[in-house]
């Protein structure tokens, strides 16, 4: 069993509010990942789990019971650190053997428990070598060999892949992955990564500034974001922002600005109709832009002007120039477009967000 | 390297290298001629006419035997050992916790505490022998190997810590975390992950304390009287010069035979010693 559950959590270093009003419960097997910008007190919820940092105030439960004040030898969880933290005197076998002897744990049993944790990651060949005669997808291999063995009750991962290349990234990311599947314990993983959040997370937790900003499951955060910071944080590139007006012309509900003119669809117009008169924030994600065809209703086209040509293979990524603003368009491969021609782009209209213009909450 | 024209290494590199190791070496290689140098030619004014100050044609091991038989040389040689080693260890121990507590426990005036063992290390020994004479004598440790065992660490202490602090600084912290988390306390974390770690760093605070008591002279000198207790530097100024003659023939051999042990123990731990200088630990 590995439920976690995170009770109104607050940390202060002296003055500084690093942790905010946390709330979470994690259930067992739920792969949970804290994702958010550098400084957002994601690692320092993590280190409060694993009894690293002191709580300023509220309760840390795993499996029911409160650990606050539990060392962290005794809350049964194992971490793997971002730069893999492997003991540089001992081998890998030692390393991985280390937490099991502190235990007390019979030598066969030390054996079989290792040579189980070597197979299951492909390490076994490496046993007797040193950290330092290791690549650095092979320590992390062995710093998460170091974790398994340890049977523990809940995995924490601190940034994990951030010190591999990013080919490495991508290849230990599916690895971690089917780890999870197979070991089916809770893991509560922290990145800066959001591509990592999305395809390794059950759940995701997006903080900044110490707040939660919104939990939910990958697709949740993608479709249907709670404020501006996370439609901008998930997904890449990076949600298109532009501030618009909202008026009411012959009972099309439009936003407008230098730039553009949009048509609110139906159901969304009805939402937004309260907001006549007022800025908001208009979203639309570079996915969601497409070359304007002449199907496309002309409400849910502008006019803008190519700036530069991303060719990617799969797809091109254009930076135009819309109005006052800049935006990417992710577009077909196909699409024959060159720096400083005009071109029209239409909206996907199911994928319009509008966001306050002062509280950046959706709307 | 230098890269360009030969002239530029030669007048950049070659010769200035040369002229510096000149400098630093000749002074051994003067102990070294001197020490097999006969008297004959020891004393011979400069301008006699087979004046030869670097080279002897007539090598001579009498001043060694001079040294060894009419001296306590061997004793001075044993007692500085056992003083050294004594003081070190007592040394390392102190330096490796303070250091170790310092740079990792948060403790209220850990700064101040930190700062003022500092201090105690800027006091100049030829101050702080007037008041240690004081307290030798009341102790009643005057003219043992204790009353150098004992007063020794007073510098020694604050340089071993200030060395260890530095080097378990550099020493990352997640290595601790990750021993703690896996079953570790703080007292098997240290003794199995971060000793054997900084194994480099103790080595090069332990030959240092090593040399700085080896060569000590001062408090030597102020708390040993008897010549069975002196240590090699006291025992061979007081015992070599007598007066206002000097026996540069066994002086010269009493300084050569007493930095040997020093050079060994240099020689044999250069490596670990650079190491835990640049504090590189990694992984």
């Amino acid at each position: 069993m590995g439920q976690v559950v995170l009770k109104d959590i607050n940390k202060f270093y002296d003055s500084v509010h690093a942790v905010k009003d946390f709330n979470l419960q994690i259930r067992d097997k739920e792969f949970v990942v804290f994702v958010g910008p550098s400084g957002c007190g994601k690692t320092t919820t993590l280190r409060m789990i694993a009894g690293l940092e002191a709580i300023s105030s509220g309760d840390i439960s795993i499996d029911g019971q409160v650990v606050n004040e539990l060392a962290p030898m005794d809350r049964d969880i194992a971490m793997v650190f971002q730069n893999y933290a492997l003991y540089p005197h001992m081998s890998v076998y030692d390393n991985m053997a280390f937490g099991l002897k502190m235990r007390k744990f019979a030598r066969p049993e030390i054996a079989k428990r290792v040579k189980e944790a070597a197979d299951i990651l492909g390490i076994g060949e490496l046993l007797k070598r040193k950290p330092r005669q290791l690549s650095g997808g092979q320590r992390q291999r062995v710093a998460l060999g170091r974790a398994i063995v340890r049977h523990p009750r809940v995995f924490l991962f601190d940034e994990p892949l951030s010190n591999l290349d990013a080919k490495l990234r991508v290849q230990m990311r599916v690895e971690l992955k089917k780890l999870h599947l197979r070991l089916g314990t809770t893991a509560v993983y922290v990145t800066h990564d959001q591509v990592e959040a999305m395809t390794l997370g059950d759940r995701v937790v997006v903080m900044k500034d110490g707040l939660v900003q919104q939990v939910g499951e990958p697709l949740e955060l993608y479709n249907q974001p709670a404020n501006k910071f996370v439609a901008g944080f998930i997904g890449s590139p990076a949600m298109n922002f532009a501030a618009v007006t909202m008026t009411d012309g012959n009972g099309r509900l439009t936003a407008k600005n230098s730039g553009l003119e949009i048509e609110v669809p139906g159901g969304l117009a009805d939402r937004l109709r309260g907001h006549v008169g007022r800025q908001l924030t208009l979203g639309i994600r570079p996915e969601d832009l497409h070359v304007a065809r002449d199907a496309d209703p002309a409400g849910l086209t502008f006019p803008s002007k190519i700036e530069v040509v991303e060719q990617l293979g799969s797809e091109i990524l254009l930076d135009v120039r819309v109005g006052d603003d800049t935006m990417v368009a992710a577009v077909d491969p196909t699409v024959r477009a060159k720096v400083a021609e005009t071109l029209r782009l239409a909206i996907n209209p199911e994928r319009l967000h509008f966001f306050d213009a002062k509280t950046e909450a959706a709307i | 390297m230098i890269e360009g024209a030969k002239w530029r290494r030669w007048v950049y590199f070659y010769i200035p290298m040369v002229l510096f190791l000149l400098v630093l070496l000749f002074p051994f290689y003067w102990m070294v001629i001197t020490t097999v140098r006969p008297d004959g030619e020891l004393y011979r004014p400069w301008n006699a006419p087979n004046y030869a100050p670097f080279w002897t044609w007539n090598p001579t091991f009498d001043h060694i035997r001079l040294l060894f038989e009419e001296t306590l040389f061997a004793t001075w040689l044993l007692n500085t050992m056992l003083i050294a080693l004594a003081s070190t260890l007592i040394s390392l121990v102190c330096g490796v916790f303070a250091g170790y507590a310092l740079a990792r426990l948060k403790f209220p005036y850990a700064g101040s505490l930190g700062t003022g063992i500092f201090i105690t290390y800027l006091v100049p020994q030829t101050l702080l022998f007037i008041p240690l004479a004081d307290i030798i004598r009341n102790f009643r440790l005057g003219d043992t190997p204790w009353a150098l065992i004992l007063t020794y660490p007073t510098f020694l202490i604050p340089f071993c810590t200030w060395l260890m602090m530095g080097y378990f600084k550099a020493i990352p912290k997640e290595l601790e975390e990750c021993a703690r988390i896996d079953g570790a306390s703080r007292w098997k974390a240290m003794i199995y992950i971060i000793l054997p770690v900084a194994v480099p760093g103790i080595l090069s605070a332990g030959i240092f304390a090593f040399t700085l008591s080896w060569n000590e002279f001062i408090y030597a000198l102020v708390f040993m009287s008897s010549s069975e207790e002196k240590t090699v530097p006291v025992g061979v100024v007081s015992e070599l010069v007598r007066g206002d003659v000097f026996y540069w023939g066994p002086l010269m051999a009493g300084a050569l035979l007493g930095s040997i042990p020093v050079a060994i123990a240099y020689a044999f731990f250069v490596e670990h010693y650079v190491s835990g200088l640049t504090g590189s630990v990694k992984g």
